[in-house]
């Protein structure tokens, strides 16, 4: 049997064509025809979609949560993670004390060569203002938290939106946003958060917040514009385009949900260097300068420091909670980039 | 591979001036600046001004900076607030001693890091390996300021191995010829000083390679894992050549690729961690100078001279990296 529409010189008979009379409902069959056309096409796909799911497809996301519950190294981060949520979301209930507070059983035995050490009401004994340092470290899991998430959420927040826009428009603008990152990445980390912290007349929790968010910025736009402009040739975003979806809908929900992934890995990872980083600036002398703020960084850059020859555990025990938590949030971040990394896919 | 340079020169220049021109504007804008520094507080809003003519501080921020432009170019870098000294001098005296401290520290970041990456691989799955992840792990998770108040009190104050700060021990006599201790003692024959500079550099060099070191370690276990599943090394073995040929000429050359890299990006890791540990061992460098001219009222000729100083040798170095790929990657050259 010939097929007429592939035989050069025949014409198709079309609907109704050899019928007279007939002539003015064409339209409107030829209307329902690609109605029907595109309900059948969309039975298609689904039908295809319920194909490749049934043989056992699944998400990348998914796929990836599946491996890093089997990961032995995911588990130990999350759940030094989740410890440290729980008691920044608990602690009032967890401290024995209002962190502030002077005690004059502890200020008594101040002197310039004695901080008082553990008793059975202070576990940890004073800091150098007779207030309970066990009470402080349990709420400087609360001011690091935020310091922490602050920060990464700024810098992500912003790099994001440049990485976007350079990797959507490609160019000339890809062109401009990208050397003003490289003009940021150009200075090593510590020396940008210095000198942006030098800005403020007076430095502040924000400014370091602030200072640490900038540092990471360029890392988090560079990554998504990377993998945005890889997307814009790969075989999806052709097939966006091709089915007419607009540029702004291929951006935002097909190539940044899929770009994402590396970013948000990243970010568990900033959240590690974050909370490093302003604790380097407290220790510079450039962190907040508020005294009744509990901060892990604060009191092992401040109080630590200048105690260390008077009583060690100042620094020891701010430290040992940075170092847990920053190990924490990497081993965290690691194993998630592990997880998604398409070579380990099986 | 000429006109690579060429055009990687004309790059790093843009980013420069382009640096230049931002951080000059950005430090202008400081609050709390060096008028109020000299002055103090309550100075006479006359005084105040004439000091403000006097600095040229009163003038259009563009012309400020196409003046400071020009004179940079005849290499007047402006004279230091505090001091008055011409900034050149004063960064020129704190040069040599970050610049010596960074050197032996990234020495000893590759000379432990690259064989304890490639052994760390060869026992892939092994204690030695997961040691060695769980090491470079705890590296990039500990405050290297706190590692080095640590190290500072095991070594100096517990047993007395090492000297607690400075670059070297009082009465020691040494003679200025570069500023780099070290070197100073061999060109005059003063070894008593060379030996006394390397023995106040070990542990301030070892706290501030903590980092490259567990960086080096990890990608030179990843890199060379990868190399150790290619084809190639198996035929090497199969064709029963030795262990050190194989180790040498098969796998680190290939290896290394990516190790070269990261010590490009790790020196921007040694000068912020030198901030810190020159803080911790009082080392009189770069990073005192640059907290000192912080927290000493805003000293800007200084401040804006060493970030600059910072990014460029920090781009340099990038740079002379990602030259060095066609000296050990043939394949690099033929592009």
């Amino acid at each position: 049997m010939s097929d007429p529409i592939t035989r050069p010189g025949v014409a198709a008979p079309r609907d109704g064509a050899d019928q007279p009379g007939t002539d003015e409902r064409r339209p409107g069959m030829s209307e329902r025809g690609i109605g029907l056309l595109g309900e059948r096409k969309k039975a298609r796909l689904d039908e295809l979609a319920r194909a490749s799911a049934d043989k056992g497809g699944v998400s990348l996301v998914r796929d990836a949560i599946r491996r890093l519950r089997r990961n032995p190294v995911a588990i130990v981060g999350a759940s030094i993670v989740a410890l440290f949520v729980l008691m920044a979301i608990f602690a009032p209930l967890l401290a024995p004390h209002d962190p502030a507070q002077r005690f004059d059983e502890l200020t008594k035995n101040l002197t310039v060569d004695n901080i008082p050490g553990a008793s059975s009401e202070f576990p940890l004994g004073s800091d150098p203002l007779g207030r309970d340092f066990f009470s402080r470290m349990i709420y400087g899991a609360r001011q690091t938290l935020f310091v922490g998430v602050v920060a990464t959420m700024i810098g992500l927040g912003l790099g994001v939106l440049i990485g976007a826009i350079a990797g959507a428009f490609g160019g000339w603008v890809d062109n401009i946003l990208m050397r003003f990152t490289d003009v940021m990445l150009a200075l090593p980390a510590l020396l940008l958060a210095i000198s942006l912290v030098a800005m403020a007349s007076r430095s502040s929790q924000w400014t370091v917040i602030f200072a640490v968010a900038i540092v990471n910025l360029p890392i988090f736009a560079r990554l998504l514009r990377g993998s945005m402009l890889a997307q814009r040739e790969s075989d999806h975003v052709l097939a966006a385009r091709a089915l007419g979806v607009k540029q702004r809908n291929i951006v935002l929900r097909h190539m940044l949900p899929n770009a994402m992934t590396a970013v948000i890995v990243q970010a568990t990872l900033t959240l590690s260097t974050a909370i490093l980083e302003a604790a380097s600036l407290s220790f510079l002398g450039l962190g907040d300068p508020d005294i009744n703020r509990a901060e892990w960084g604060l009191m092992l850059g401040v109080d630590g420091q200048r105690y260390f020859e008077v009583r060690p555990e100042l620094a020891y025990y701010p430290a040992l909670a940075i170092i847990v938590v920053a190990l924490g949030f990497t081993l965290l971040g690691e194993a998630m980039r592990e997880a998604i990394d398409p070579k380990n896919r099986r | 591979m000429l006109r690579v340079i060429v055009r990687r020169l004309l790059q790093l220049a843009v980013t420069l001036i382009a640096l230049s021109a931002l951080i000059f504007i950005w430090l202008r804008n400081l609050p709390g600046g060096p008028i109020e520094a000299l002055l103090g507080e309550r100075a006479t809003p006359e005084r105040r001004a004439l000091l403000t003519k006097a600095l040229g501080y009163d003038q259009p921020i563009l012309v400020q900076y196409a003046k400071f432009m020009q004179r940079v170019l005849t290499g007047d870098f402006g004279n230091s607030i505090r001091t008055g000294d011409p900034v050149t001098e004063v960064i020129g005296r704190a040069f040599p001693a970050t610049i010596e401290l960074a050197l032996v520290a990234m020495i000893i970041a590759i000379g432990l890091g690259v064989p304890l990456g490639y052994l760390a691989a060869r026992h892939h799955g092994r204690l030695l390996d997961n040691l060695s992840i769980a090491g470079t792990l705890l590296g990039i998770s500990i405050p290297i300021f706190f590692l080095g108040y640590l190290l500072k009190d095991v070594f100096t104050q517990n047993i007395h191995w090492f000297p607690p700060s400075g670059r070297l021990s009082t009465g020691v006599d040494n003679t200025e010829v570069t500023g780099f201790f070290v070197l100073d003692g061999l060109l005059t024959r003063e070894f008593d000083a060379t030996a006394d500079a390397l023995w106040h550099l070990i542990l301030p060099a070892f706290t501030l390679a903590t980092i490259p070191l567990a960086v080096i370690v990890r990608i030179t276990r990843a890199s060379v894992l990868d190399v150790l599943n290619e084809d190639y090394v198996r035929t090497a073995e199969a064709k029963g050549l030795r262990h050190r040929v194989i180790r040498g000429r098969h796998i680190l050359r290939n290896a290394l690729l990516p190790v070269v890299t990261t010590i490009g990006l790790q020196t921007g890791a040694l000068l912020s961690g030198a901030v810190l540990t020159e803080k911790v061992y009082n080392w009189g460098g770069l990073g005192t100078l640059i907290t000192d001219s912080i927290s000493g009222g805003r000293d800007y000729p200084v401040l804006q001279t060493l970030i600059l100083l910072a990014a460029l040798v920090f781009v340099v170095v990038n740079l002379l990296v990602d030259l060095s790929y066609a000296f050990i990657d043939p394949r690099v050259r033929v592009r």
